[in-house]
């Protein structure tokens, strides 16, 4: 028996500019009525059929887990990615039907916590959007910094300061302003917990700060999905069905798999929640990991490979799919 | 009579120091001398930012002069684990994160010490654990809920409904307690003999 | 026309029976003639009218005298309803889970009308009719997960998600077969299995465990699991296990066929929305030995799992004191004829 997620048929009820970087899309049920309830940092995936290209793309959901008559997910445009968030950007519409996976949570709250510290930088604020409506809602006690580069760049920091006041702190990074982290640690109660979300520097920074200030590694969560990145193209083939595949630049090994009919059971296309793992059967050439499921020592042994973000550039590969 | 060990029976480590900004270490009788070899791999300040709370049971003055002897920002002296409870359940509630837990000595106190942490919020993998010293257990009867103290016997006799138990070794780190089950529920005629087993 | 509820007791002078057609229904666990641990799981997506899988959440002829059972049980012993303080909204979830079941299922007997978080609750069988606010604590008369398991057949145990485990932090278990929700409750999910033998060596749990932490919202999963019960008792708990373990040394070879009880359980698993925590409903269904071999098929089948199931297993299950005796009985039932295959009683 394989797991995966049921899919949901939505129609795009609004299409809102947040900044000039990043668009909010507002999903509701073609056939009415409400959508399955989530929790706060649960995220979908994003169905974009994009001529003979299709993209299967995560994105958190930010509205109030409370409300279920819509979703929305915030898309920050990557001018330098795959196409995806262009994709969004540019051509989705008011009105277009679109398909998206139920709500998968990968980056939930521990509610065990007397307190939950939140760390977010740029877009990373998105799961905490939800995160802390839905603890507000039960008087959770929780406390959130959030950097940005600039003011005009700072999705959202006004909508939570009005929302929840001093439990907001924002963090300007051109004008100087900086998460005093080490002072920030060192004050919290016995029992709170930490989440970070945000590039991929910042989480490696909270992380290790967070180890030498002597917090569990229990505590500390952290949500870092990759986005598959294009590559040099190449040609894989797969043992189990006996086919041959060529992965494009702009394609991940994961979509071009899915492109010849076999279909690997996932949940994150982020290399983040361990579905996908394949086994390699035999290859010469060189991995390029991207993924935070697989340990360091099975990156270098080279018979592992999570398909949704990882490349490969050499003469042969033959995986076990 | 064997029992053989499963997976909710406790693993117990060795101590050894931890990233963190306040120490507590815990430790009762032989307990002691597990804190007297983590300081010997200790940086040079890490008793600086420690408190010791040490429950001597029956060896009396044995350990308390070279526990001292490690300088600790505070060192507490307790005549009975339960005595000790309420100041580290105090202690805890007004502590911050950076905090790190260490208890050595019988699984009684190390238990009954992580409960209070578990309740504090504290997570039950981060804590550091080293038995010492005797292996007497607390057993809750499940049939009464009582618990019995410094259990020796296989079987053992609950002291509060007076059944006969069966000492597993299931454990519950929120009760702190192995689990007693009526041995001679099927035929209570039967009487097995007690032998010494946790000694 | 609903469901005839009968008026029986599972305790003192055990009236407990089923009746024809709810023989035919019961989910024998055996497909082939032998049986060894294994984890079988399944989705858990409706099946054949009639059967117990018709709706993924059953109600049976049994459901009215099973919930004064659990009654009795909990004014005797609270504690085997139980929530660590982080589990509340999990509760819910499971309310809103069984509320919209039972009353997709059974209409008749059940009706769910939300509007907003004012939502009202009618459960016919049980003459309750409430009206409460979702989410608000004083608008019920216990916690969320209490109220409703109080007014729904099978054990329930709900398993909080961190670190790659699952913590059974909550639950509710009066008609357990040998464990306990108090001693239990807190263990991650190879804690609390720990007593089972031959499992853990093979590896059973690991996959299982990853299995189960991969259930996906509206995508819940299912397994059977047996035992066996001297009289229809549900609550053979460890905590009155002095009181009933006696019952086994009674089996004569006179009442085998009444005294001696296949229990099944049929153990679904969903993944709740609201929490991210999961709920195992653990649906625990009694057949006496002379309702069961009304069934050639299942009583030819039950002989030859019972002779051959290794001993660590017999024990486990707590068959020792009388499995010579029943083997006996059942002998008498089994010509050798061949079985089908599948768990239908033909």
């Amino acid at each position: 028996m394989s797991t995966g997620t049921t899919k949901l048929d939505v129609a795009v009820a609004d299409v809102v500019p947040v900044n000039e970087l990043v668009t909010r899309f507002h999903f509701r049920p073609t056939n009415g009525g409400l959508l399955p309830t989530f929790s706060g940092g649960a995220h979908v995936v994003v169905e974009m059929r994009d001529g003979d290209t299709t993209r299967l793309n995560p994105y958190s959901l930010m509205s109030s887990p409370l409300d279920t008559s819509e979703y929305t997910i915030s898309v920050r445009r990557d001018d330098a990615g795959r196409g995806g968030s262009l994709f969004m950007h540019r051509a989705v519409k008011p009105g277009d039907r679109m398909v998206i996976s139920y709500p998968v949570n990968l980056f939930s709250l521990d509610l065990r916590a007397k307190k939950h510290l939140m760390i977010a930088g740029g877009i990373g604020i998105t799961p905490f959007m939800a995160q802390t409506a839905q603890l507000a809602a039960t008087s959770g006690n929780f406390e959130l910094h959030y950097a940005c580069r600039t003011a005009s760049l700072f999705t959202y920091g006004d909508v939570l300061a009005e929302r929840y006041g001093r439990r907001i702190h924002l963090y300007h990074d051109d004008r100087g302003e900086k998460i005093e982290l080490t002072r920030l640690l060192s004050s919290q109660p016995l029992g709170t917990h930490l989440y970070v979300c945000g590039p991929a520097p910042m989480i490696d920074w909270v992380r290790r700060t967070a180890a030498e200030a002597g917090w569990p590694p229990e505590t500390v969560h952290f949500e870092h999905f990759s986005a598959p990145q294009p590559g040099v193209p190449f040609d894989v083939e797969l043992a189990v069905s006996g086919k041959t595949i060529h992965v494009g630049e702009q394609q991940s090994l994961l979509e071009a798999i899915e492109a010849a009919g076999v279909d690997p059971p996932y949940l994150c296309r982020g290399g983040v929640c361990g579905q996908c793992e394949t086994n390699v059967v035999s290859c010469d050439g060189k991995f390029l990991h991207n993924d935070h499921w697989l340990t360091e020592e099975e990156h270098r042994s080279g018979k592992k490979i999570m398909p949704c973000v990882s490349r490969f550039e050499g003469r042969s590969l033959v995986l076990e799919r | 009579m064997a029992v053989k060990s499963i997976i909710s029976r406790p693993v117990y480590g060795t101590l050894s120091p931890q990233p963190g900004s306040d120490h507590l270490l815990i430790a009762d009788a032989e307990g002691a001398a597990a804190i007297l070899d983590l300081a010997k791999s200790a940086p040079a300040d890490f008793f600086a930012e420690a408190e010791i709370v040490f429950i001597p049971r029956d060896t009396g003055e044995t350990y308390i002069a070279a526990l001292k002897a490690l300088k600790p920002a505070r060192f507490y002296e307790g005549p009975s684990i339960a005595a000790a409870l309420p100041r580290l359940k105090q202690r805890l509630s007004t502590a911050h994160m950076g905090l790190r837990l260490y208890l050595a000595g019988t699984e009684g106190l190390i238990g009954q010490a992580m409960q209070a942490a578990l309740e504090a919020g504290i997570d039950h993998k981060s804590i550091q654990t080293e038995q010492r010293g005797s292996l007497a257990r607390r057993v809750q009867c499940v049939h009464c809920k009582g618990i019995t103290e410094d259990v020796t016997t296989q079987p053992a006799r609950c002291s509060h409904c007076g059944l006969m138990l069966l000492v597993r070794d299931h454990y519950s780190r929120r009760i702190a307690a192995f689990q007693g089950v009526c041995i001679n529920a099927e035929d209570p005629s039967e009487v097995p003999p007690m032998e010494e087993m946790f000694k | 026309m609903g469901i005839v509820f009968r008026d029986e007791t599972f305790r003192d002078d055990f009236t407990f029976k089923n009746s024809p057609e709810h023989i035919r229904r019961f989910p024998f666990p055996f497909h082939e003639d032998s049986y060894m641990y294994a984890v079988n799981i399944e989705p858990h997506v409706p099946g054949p009218k009639g059967s117990v899988l018709e709706n993924l959440i059953d109600v049976d002829e049994h459901y009215v005298s099973e919930m004064r059972d659990r009654a009795l049980v909990l004014a005797e012993d609270p504690l085997r309803c139980q929530s660590l303080p982080h589990m509340t909204l999990a509760g819910w979830d499971l309310l809103e889970l069984l509320m919209t079941e039972q009353a997709k299922g059974y209409p008749e007997h059940f009706s769910l009308t939300r509007d907003g978080d004012k939502w009202h609750w009618i459960n016919r069988p049980l003459g309750i009719d409430h009206h409460f606010v979702f989410g608000d604590l004083t608008t019920l008369p216990y916690g969320p997960m209490e109220y409703i398991t109080r007014q729904s057949q099978g054990d329930f145990c709900i398993l909080d998600q961190r670190d790659g485990n699952l913590w059974m932090d909550a639950g509710i278990v009066t008609t357990q077969a040998d464990w306990s929700l108090d001693f239990d409750i807190g263990m991650n999910f190879f804690e609390w299995h720990a007593p089972v033998p031959l499992a853990h060596e093979k590896g059973i749990f690991t996959r299982a465990l990853k299995f189960l932490t991969n259930i996906q919202q509206g995508k819940p999963a299912r397994r059977l699991n047996w035992t066996m019960t001297i009289n229809p008792r549900l609550d053979t708990s460890p905590e009155n296990y002095h009181k009933w373990g006696a019952d086994r040394a009674t089996v004569t070879p006179e009442n085998v066929g009444q005294k001696v009880h296949l229990r099944v359980e049929l153990q679904s698993f969903w993944r709740l929305p609201r929490s991210n925590a999961m709920v195992f409903p653990i649906r625990c269904y009694l057949i006496k030995m002379d309702e069961l071999v009304t069934s050639r098929k299942w009583a030819r089948r039950l002989h030859r799992v019972i002779r051959d199931l290794p001993e660590e297993l017999a024990t486990y299950k707590g068959l020792t004191l009388y499995r010579p005796t029943l083997l006996e009985w059942l002998a008498k039932h089994d010509d050798g004829a061949e079985t089908s295959p599948g768990f239908g009683p033909d």
